[in-house]
């Protein structure tokens, strides 16, 4: 066991312990770590893993936290900003249809610069119906003023809920904060996760003492008023401005988290990316299948690399700028339709950051694994080879490809 | 019985049964089992029809690094086949290269089996597991006696770490007297499998 006393900052990664839980599992065991005032929230696939292990812990008395069964995800944020005014800190989880549901507290949340957690399990939206992993839901929210992490593991999903609670918490942020845990990929994989003790975590996460709060002794602040054309316009820039002053918090956040844990994360994970002339930047769990494709594409002698985005929201303009500073040709993955849009959200993303870049490489939208559709190799290396054309011909088509679309009535590989 | 190597890093496992068989729960317990054994494990359920007696399908990975890729083993070294009616039906043996392993929960002989998949190229193991999941937990589950056949083929841990993990999941979610019977499931699981190896010599 590992003492009580507080760790000097030079005393090195703590020693974790080894256990083999699903990604929901690993979710709900940091939240049993970080003990929050209040969870609220409402069951839906496939963030269910998690809801149901913590009111677990509830149950067995392992946590004194208030757990909040609600009736609806509308509500289960609503106790959240309720609670986190209150000056509690509040947590909630949801999926897909879920988050749809809370949609108009999700604005509520940021305006009322309240730090609440998400753990947003990535699904499908209707309709048609399907309760598998893409990314629909996530881009649905991502300009609602949220902080978003995105990881690719059981592991990173574990990490990122105890790095999303102290940039969300942070007095220069204050703002909401959501952990993209994949649906499925990372919420129902089993894997090693290396938890950190109990004590660690806490002295890591801190207590929340918010500056004011409603029921703060002699507070006298005022939550969500009425603001009409006197402030409403200097709030909403007040709460962009916190926004982007999050970045270099995250970043800290990530780099103290790396000295307690050993596990050395930025808000960018590159991959083979020194050199690189051809780039696949991806969001998210395909993560291994992209790493794949850039080993096959280097076996025959193209410069590949991939680049995973763990900070979506900000997103971190400079620092992809600079990733992407020495690549002739980018493929953006998508794993969502942006409907109408002149692109998909995250070519969208990238597309803008390269405009005001000197050398800018082409750009090449790719959109895969939609409702839960199995993300093969074969899929990223057909993005490699087209990409490869793109590089030799220095042209590509406006168009996306739609990578493991069955158009004949077969899929293609 | 056949001689077993050493199992070949990554490993790849696939899980075909019907929902209900403890499918999902079997390839957790073996990502347990093997992370006891000092690997980086992965468990995936295949999910869609969570229904009981609809065909699924469960994917371990085993590897002596973290696993990066998530998704359906579609190459598997080793199969798992705790509902035999399901050959004929499902493709149990898609993607599986010449020299994998399958284990299928059979009254018939690894001979009779080797003939029903057609394929003379991988080693067959069976093991009759509904009997002994009734015999001695008093239920068809007969995830962990396939646990205990599995090793006879595909050596990653030695019984003693598979039983250890077993014993340390199911304790605390089930009574002592049902986790005590799984237990013996997987211990006769591993002394009752038959294998031949590929081109049936023995």
């Amino acid at each position: 066991m590992v003492d009580t006393q507080e760790r000097p900052a030079s005393a090195g990664p703590a020693t974790s312990t080894a256990i083999a839980v699903n990604g929901g599992e690993a979710v709900a065991y940091a939240l049993k770590q970080i003990e929050p005032e209040v969870v609220a929230a409402y069951p839906i696939t496939p963030q269910t893993l998690i809801i149901e292990k913590f009111a677990e812990y509830c149950a067995d008395g392992l946590v004194r936290t208030e757990y909040i069964n609600v009736e609806s995800e509308h509500a289960a944020l609503s106790a959240c900003v309720g609670a986190s005014a209150a000056g509690a800190r509040a947590i909630t989880a949801t999926a897909g249809p879920g988050l749809a549901l809370m949609f108009e507290m999700l604005g509520v949340a940021s305006g009322m610069r309240l730090p609440i957690v998400m753990h947003l399990c990535t699904r499908a939206l209707s309709a048609p119906l399907n309760i598998l992993g893409d990314h629909s839901d996530a881009m649905a929210m991502r300009e609602t003023g949220w902080v978003m992490l995105s990881g690719s593991s059981p592991q990173e999903a574990y990490d990122l809920a105890l790095v999303a609670q102290t940039i969300a918490e942070h007095p220069d942020v204050m703002l909401p904060t959501a952990n993209l845990v994949d649906g499925f990929m990372v919420t129902h994989a089993v894997e090693r996760v290396d938890v950190l003790p109990d004590d660690v975590v806490r002295e890591y996460v801190g207590e929340y003492e918010p500056e004011t709060s409603l029921l703060a002794e002699g507070s006298t602040a005022t939550y969500g008023a009425l603001d009409f054309r006197d402030y409403y316009f200097e709030h909403r820039r007040q709460q962009e401005a916190a926004l982007y002053r999050s970045r270099p918090i995250v970043e800290q956040a990530l780099k103290r988290f790396g000295e307690i844990s050993g596990r050395d994360y930025n808000i960018l994970e590159p991959y083979r990316m020194e050199d690189a002339e051809v780039v696949l930047v991806l969001l998210g769990s395909a993560e291994g299948q992209a790493h794949a494709a850039v080993d096959a594409a280097r076996a025959t002698g193209l410069k590949a690399g991939a680049l995973r985005v763990r900070l979506f929201r900000p997103f971190p303009t400079k620092a992809v700028a600079e990733a992407l500073s020495g690549a002739r040709v980018v493929g953006v993955l998508d794993r969502a339709i942006g409907f109408g849009s002149v692109d998909n959200p995250l070519l969208s993303d990238i597309k803008s950051t390269l405009w005001t870049q000197s050398n800018r490489p082409l750009t090449k939208g790719f959109v895969y694994g939609l409702g839960g559709r199995v993300v093969t190799l074969g899929q990223f290396n057909q993005a490699f080879d087209e990409l490869r054309s793109a590089l030799e011909s220095g042209e590509v088509p406006l168009e996306p490809t739609y990578l493991g679309l069955r158009e004949d009535g077969e899929v293609s590989e | 019985m056949v001689t077993t190597t050493p199992v070949a890093l990554p490993a790849a496992v696939r899980w075909h049964g019907r929902g209900g068989q403890g499918v999902v729960t079997a390839s957790r317990l073996l990502a347990a089992a093997a992370l006891e054994g000092g690997y980086y494990p992965q468990s995936l359920p295949d999910f869609g029809a969570e229904r009981s007696g609809a065909p699924v399908a469960a994917y371990t990975r085993i590897d002596d690094q973290p696993p990066s890729v998530r998704g359906p083993v579609e190459s598997p070294g080793l199969v798992l086949v705790l509902d035999p009616s399901l050959i004929g039906n499902v493709d149990v043996l898609e993607g599986m290269a010449p020299g994998s392993a399958v284990v299928v929960n059979s009254i018939r002989s690894p001979e009779d089996e080797q003939k029903r998949l057609v394929r003379d190229d991988v080693v067959i193991c069976t093991v009759d597991a509904t009997a002994i999941s009734l015999e001695l937990i008093g239920r068809a589950l007969p995830n962990t006696p396939m646990l205990g056949a599995l090793l006879e083929v595909f050596p990653v841990v030695n019984l003693e770490t598979m039983v250890e993990a077993v014993r340390k999941q199911l304790r605390g979610l089930f009574p002592d007297r049902i986790v005590d019977g799984n237990i013996a499931a997987l211990h006769r699981g591993f002394e009752s499998a038959k294998s031949i190896a590929q081109g049936g010599a023995q």
